[in-house]
């Protein structure tokens, strides 16, 4: 059997190839693979119908997850393998003929058909319950792709969805079905469960078997498109005509009836069952007869026909008694053989004549008479007539109905179901002959159709499938003989029951006069007087409101689903970060603190409020405080910031009082370094700070502000109260002596201890580094920057467009007076500058102090391995060097001063961290181990060198190459946008002789 | 273990004036405002050491106790370096956001509005399409089906062109081209709100 299947889904992922070879030939290369199939099938009768009942396969999968390739073929799974296949194939062949030669994606339609019928083929014989829904979900697939074919029509699409939609839903409850069901039975092994399942049902998990079986019910309601799912099934009919014919009539909408059939001998008794079958089949029996008199489209007709079909058969398999059994696939073999024949016929017809409307079609049959008899001869099998397969079934199912109308279990109900079954036989006869009479009729006051003949390869299938009902119904002995064992199942074992042939009963022609004989005939003169009386019949139908309508309940359904959506889109998604930043804020204070006032626990004992050992953290505290305050109501750009940086001075001197002078010096370093770089990125920006929100939403974040701190103080009292284990780090100084060779051990910790840590942040540092410079760059990193030498004297940043009559004007003559005098080159590009813009003070300082920083950013990284400093220190440090000079000499001197690339000093610093991290593991050591090596130089002495120093000097690289980067794009970068601004200015005013506000203004900021 | 008060009040109130600036609009004043939380955060880490203690620098005759935790500090050194960098590329971001669009000021997304003013209608699901009797459709000629069908509602054509949406009436053809890619019904004004 996995054979089968595996050259079902080979051929079909082979199928585009082939098309792009022989055209909608190929549809016969692919046919060729069902009817191979289908040969193969007739040959395993022996076998499936042996002692052993069943031919087994099982081979392994996922054995952890307990899935396997279990098949297993026994008589309910071979007789729908021969619908499958048979009919698949016919379908096929037929397709080669329903299609042009030049219709698009054709390869792609024939793929999906056969793996439709591969699919479908795995699922009937599936022997595992999780296998089983792969496969059933698998045909819902190929379904909503083989729907949406023409997939530039809305309607195709749409109903498509609507198919997938439904199915799905009802495949999701199936599943979760299966698992209950597998779960309690311990296996999920279909036939193992079959056997177990009066142990199932009767013992203490019988309620949840129950419960279980209806949500496994539910998966074959909607996938048979029985009430109230089945609206979906005569929208599918946008599908083209042969997958409607194979998918939605012979194939996969039985996959409901299967598996209906396939739980019936265990598990009909449960409670819901009967229920649930009987009455959801006999009302979808009702509603697809009734409106399927109401359709214009023969092809609808049909397709309301199956619905009221599918019902039926639901309530004959699913009632669970063995002459039920007999006559239920009785009937769907019946059926599978009718229905896809009149499926094809209005293919045929549709693609003869170019309509389906019976409002305009008209003398088909004297155009084709053999097409005529062909579907004559499926209508008239539908509708019951006797000598064909539809009568014989159809006999079978009222034999059976009646037994159970007069069992007293059954009660009154018994005879409502047979009342009912025969109503919908009638409204099957009517609609059959209306069937036939818009479709071939002469009609008075309508053209005759214009009719192109058919070829005989496109009559085939549909003649071979009538040919196929005749038979059957003439000799249904083979068929009775491939059912009995199946109905076996359902037989009672009491004595006096008789054997289980008897109590099916058999499939015959003539059963003599019975009570089913006379409601057949009933049928007949009921289902004449409705079809010639169909006028009347309409109007009355058309009395019914139009709203009675399962599709537009599912229009409905999913508009207040796309309503409710969109209006909590519209609710949620503001597109206003305060509102989002207020809501998630709201909760992350609003929780904690509910909770902690809801357990009502007592602060911990050794709270303290000035620390015996730095009691002026209180004053550094107030001063913080009150620069955070200030920083808040600050309205001007600067002032705000040089608050901030305050409370970042006043933290520094907290790390100080705290015994952490590492933090204090870096956070020194940085705080300075960060108000530089404020200034240097906001010089552009307005000098006033306006508060835009209003009063309202003011009081809204300050609470917000107040709670979120509150909550904070109290989570850390909490949080700290509670700790209980013995800190990691008093091992740390221990460690860094011993392991790390320092007596640092901040800084030991940051380059050995936790060097993974470090290592992580200096890439963060590279990575935002280049993100500035790319920000202000957009491309480049600015490493092409012309060297001082090619820039002439006092060029940069020169003022343009001051008025001259000004005082401005004035004093910027006297500055550039001073300026022409000869001067010192205190820094080497200096002189670029405009002169207004230098000062002498300031690179006379530059130049004093500029080596003597180096030098000590070098003693910092050097030295931190035992004192306050390290690489971050460091590199801080020589940041800081550079930044002074380039405040002092521009851009050209920071040019001077790094004549290398920021990009370049970021890839080494991160290449030597690397480098000291993976060296010790080529030696046979760990990643960043670190060795102490102890050798003597002349001058120095004794020199104590700890391999860890390496990676410290790739984080001073990489800060270094941070800060440049920072220089280069907020501060050179910025200055050369400004000069060609103002340059470009200048040039405005020599050509209109006026000045240009705006931009002055600008420039001057 | 001992909680020092004096550093969880100043770290409460730095967090109440960071939250306070980071819900404003403008980008400066965010900016600023995740500095005083990250101060705030690395108050916080700062408490977790305890009493201050002796700095941590090794000396055989203290006891491991008696030092300020090193490990608390080693994450604060990274944090600070990390804000820095944070910073710089938040400077990057308000200098660009500048250059191009001449604000300082996080706007509301305009797309985000869009979606919220737009109705639930869906040209896809919702319109009315014809009805097909023929998969040939070159010889259908004149198909009249409206009145025949079990999908979609009988009646003149004036009351099928509309729709309701979102509260409002209005023509199915406009409520199908607002669900076109790249329509702008909700114009933004140069504020960044909507209408």
């Amino acid at each position: 059997m996995i054979t089968v299947l595996a050259v079902h889904f080979t051929v079909a992922v082979l199928a585009p190839l082939m098309f792009r070879a022989w055209g909608r030939n190929a549809f016969y290369a692919l046919a060729a693979v069902p009817a191979g199939s289908f040969v193969w099938l007739l040959l395993q009768h022996g076998p499936v119908y042996s002692d052993a009942g069943a031919i087994a396969e099982v081979n392994p999968w996922i054995p952890g997850l307990h899935l396997e390739f279990a098949f297993r073929m026994d008589p309910l799974a071979w007789i729908l393998s021969l619908l499958v296949l048979g009919v698949g194939a016919l379908v096929l062949v037929y397709c080669a003929k329903y299609f042009g030669k030049n219709d698009q994606d054709l390869g792609g339609f024939g793929a999906q058909l056969l793996a439709f019928a591969g699919a479908m083929f795995g699922l009937v014989v599936a022997d595992d319950l999780l296998l089983l829904f792969i496969f059933w979900e698998l045909t819902t697939i190929l379904s909503y792709l083989l729907i949406g074919f023409a997939r530039t029509r809305l309607a195709a699409r749409r109903s498509a969805l609507q198919a997938l939609m439904i199915t799905t839903a009802g495949g999701l409850a199936m599943l979760v079905g299966l698992i209950m069901l597998g779960h309690t039975a311990g296996t999920y092994r279909i036939s193992a469960i079959m056997d177990m399942a009066p142990q199932l049902v009767a013992g203490s998990s019988g309620t949840l078997v129950s419960a279980a079986v209806v949500l496994v019910l539910v998966g074959a309601i909607t996938k048979s498109a029985l009430v109230p799912f089945h609206f979906w099934l005569p929208g599918a009919m946008a599908a083209p005509t042969p997958v409607s014919a194979y998918l939605h009539a012979a194939a996969m909408v039985k996959a409901g009836i299967y598996l209906v059939a396939r739980l019936a001998p265990g598990f009909s008794e449960t409670a819901y069952w009967q229920p649930v079958v009987l009455g959801l089949g006999l009302a979808t029996m009702l509603v697809g007869g009734y409106r399927a008199l109401r359709q214009t489209d023969i092809k609808l007709i049909l397709a309301y026909g199956t619905v009221s079909q599918l019902g039926f058969l639901t309530m004959v398999v699913g009632l669970g008694t063995p002459d039920a059994a007999l006559a239920g696939l009785a009937m769907l073999l019946a059926h599978g053989l009718f229905k896809a024949t009149l499926f094809l016929v209005v293919g045929i017809i549709d693609h003869q004549s170019g309509t389906r409307d019976v409002r305009k079609l008209s003398g088909v049959f004297r155009s084709s008479r053999a097409l005529a008899v062909v579907a004559g001869i499926g209508a008239a099998s539908m509708a019951g007539v006797p000598l064909l397969a539809g009568f014989v079934a159809k006999e079978s199912v009222l034999e059976a109905f009646v037994h159970h109308a007069a069992d007293p279990e059954a009660g009154p109900w018994g005879m409502v179901v047979l009342a009912g079954l025969v109503l919908g036989s009638v409204l099957t006869f009517a609609y059959s002959a209306r069937f036939m009479w818009g479709a071939f009729a002469n009609k008075p006051g309508v053209e005759p159709t214009p009719f192109k003949a058919i070829s005989p390869a496109f009559l085939a299938a549909p003649a071979i499938l009538s040919l196929l009902t005749i038979g059957y119904g003439l000799w249904p002995v083979p068929v009775d003989a491939w059912i009995q064992p199946y109905a076996a199942l359902f037989a009672s074992p009491a004595a006096d029951a008789g054997t289980p042939a008897e109590q099916a009963g058999h499939l015959a022609l003539w059963h003599g006069l019975t009570p089913a004989l006379g409601l057949t005939a009933l049928t007949f003169v009921l289902g004449l007087a409705m079809h010639f009386g169909r006028n009347a019949v309409a109007r009355l139908q058309s009395l019914v409101p139009a709203w009675v309508d399962g599709d537009r309940g599912y229009q409905l359904t999913i508009g207040a689903l796309d309503d409710v959506a969109v209006w909590i889109t519209g609710r949620t998604q503001r597109g206003s970060l305060y509102f989002y930043l207020a809501v998630i804020l709201s909760v992350a204070f609003a929780l904690p603190l509910t909770v902690m006032l809801l357990s009502g626990k007592a602060l911990p004992d050794n709270l303290y409020l000035v620390d015996p050992g730095s009691p002026l953290q209180i004053v550094v505290g107030a001063v913080i405080v009150i620069g955070a305050l200030a920083a808040v109501k600050a309205n001007k750009r600067f002032l705000a910031v040089l608050m901030v940086s305050v409370t970042g001075y006043g933290i520094a001197l907290m790390f100080a009082l705290q015994s952490a002078p590492d933090l204090a010096l870096t956070q020194m370093l940085v705080e300075t370094i960060v108000l530089v770089a404020f200034v240097l990125a906001m010089r552009s920006l307005p000098a006033e700070l306006r508060d835009r929100t209003g009063g309202k939403y003011r009081v809204a974040r300050v609470i917000i502000g107040l709670a979120f701190g509150t909550t904070m103080v109290f989570a850390a009292i909490y949080a700290m109260g509670a700790r209980v284990a013995t800190p990691v780090s008093l091992q740390f100084p221990q460690l860094a002596y011993e392991g790390g060779g320092g007596l640092n051990i901040v800084n030991v910790t940051l380059v050995d201890i936790r060097a993974w840590d470090t290592f992580g942040e200096i890439t963060v540092l590279a990575l935002a580094a280049t993100g500035v410079a790319s920000l202000i760059f957009v491309r480049g990193r600015g490493d092409k920057i012309q060297m001082s030498a090619s820039v002439a004297e006092g060029t940069v940043g020169r003022r343009h467009g001051v008025d001259p009559g000004s005082r401005e004007a004035a004093a910027l003559a006297i500055s550039r007076k001073f300026a022409s005098a000869t001067r010192d080159a205190w820094i080497v590009a200096g002189r670029t500058l405009a002169p207004e813009r230098r000062s002498i003070i300031f690179e006379v300082v530059t130049r004093l102090v500029f080596h003597s920083m180096i030098i000590f950013s070098l003693y910092l990284l050097l030295a931190g391995h035992n004192l306050p400093g390290g690489g971050f220190a460091g590199g801080l440090m020589a940041g800081l060097a550079l930044t002074i000079r380039y405040l002092a000499g521009g851009r050209f001197e920071l040019r001077e001063a790094t004549p290398v690339s920021a990009g370049g000093l970021l890839g080494i610093g991160l290449a030597v961290a690397a480098l000291s991290g993976i060296a010790p593991l080529l030696l046979g050591g760990q990643v960043f181990q670190s060795a102490i090596v102890e050798f003597w130089l002349p001058v120095f002495g004794d020199i104590k060198f700890v391999t860890s120093t390496l990676f410290d000097i790739g984080v001073y690289i990489v800060v270094v190459g941070l800060v440049l980067d920072v220089l280069r794009s907020l501060g050179a970068e910025i200055d050369e946008h400004f000069d060609e601004r103002s340059m470009a200015a200048a040039e405005d005013e020599e050509e209109t002789g006026s000045i240009p506000a705006g931009t002055t203004v600008e420039a001057k900021a | 273990m001992s909680v020092n008060l004096t550093l969880l009040i100043i770290m409460g109130a730095l967090y109440a004036c960071g939250i306070y600036l980071i819900l404003e609009r403008s980008l400066t004043r965010v900016l600023l405002g995740l500095m005083l939380l990250a101060n705030a955060t690395n108050l916080l880490i700062l408490a977790t050491g305890g009493y201050a203690g002796l700095a941590p620098l090794y000396s055989k005759d203290t006891a491991a106790g008696d030092y300020n935790d090193p490990l608390p500090q080693a994450l604060i050194l990274t944090s600070i370096v990390i804000s820095f960098a944070v910073t710089a590329f938040m400077l990057g971001i308000i200098y660009r956001t500048w250059v191009l669009a001449r604000r300082d000021e996080i706007q509301d997304d305009v797309e985000d509005l869009r979606v919220a003013e737009t109705p639930s209608f869906d040209a896809e699901d919702d319109a009315e399409i014809p009805i097909e009797t023929s998969e040939f459709p070159l010889t259908m000629v004149g198909t009249d089906g409206g009145d025949v069908s079990d999908h979609g509602s009988p009646g003149d054509p004036a009351d099928r062109a509309k729709v309701v949406a979102g509260g409002k009436e209005m023509p199915a053809e406009d409520a199908a081209a607002e669900e076109k890619p790249g329509s702008q019904n909700v114009a933004p004004t140069p504020e960044g709100d909507a209408k």
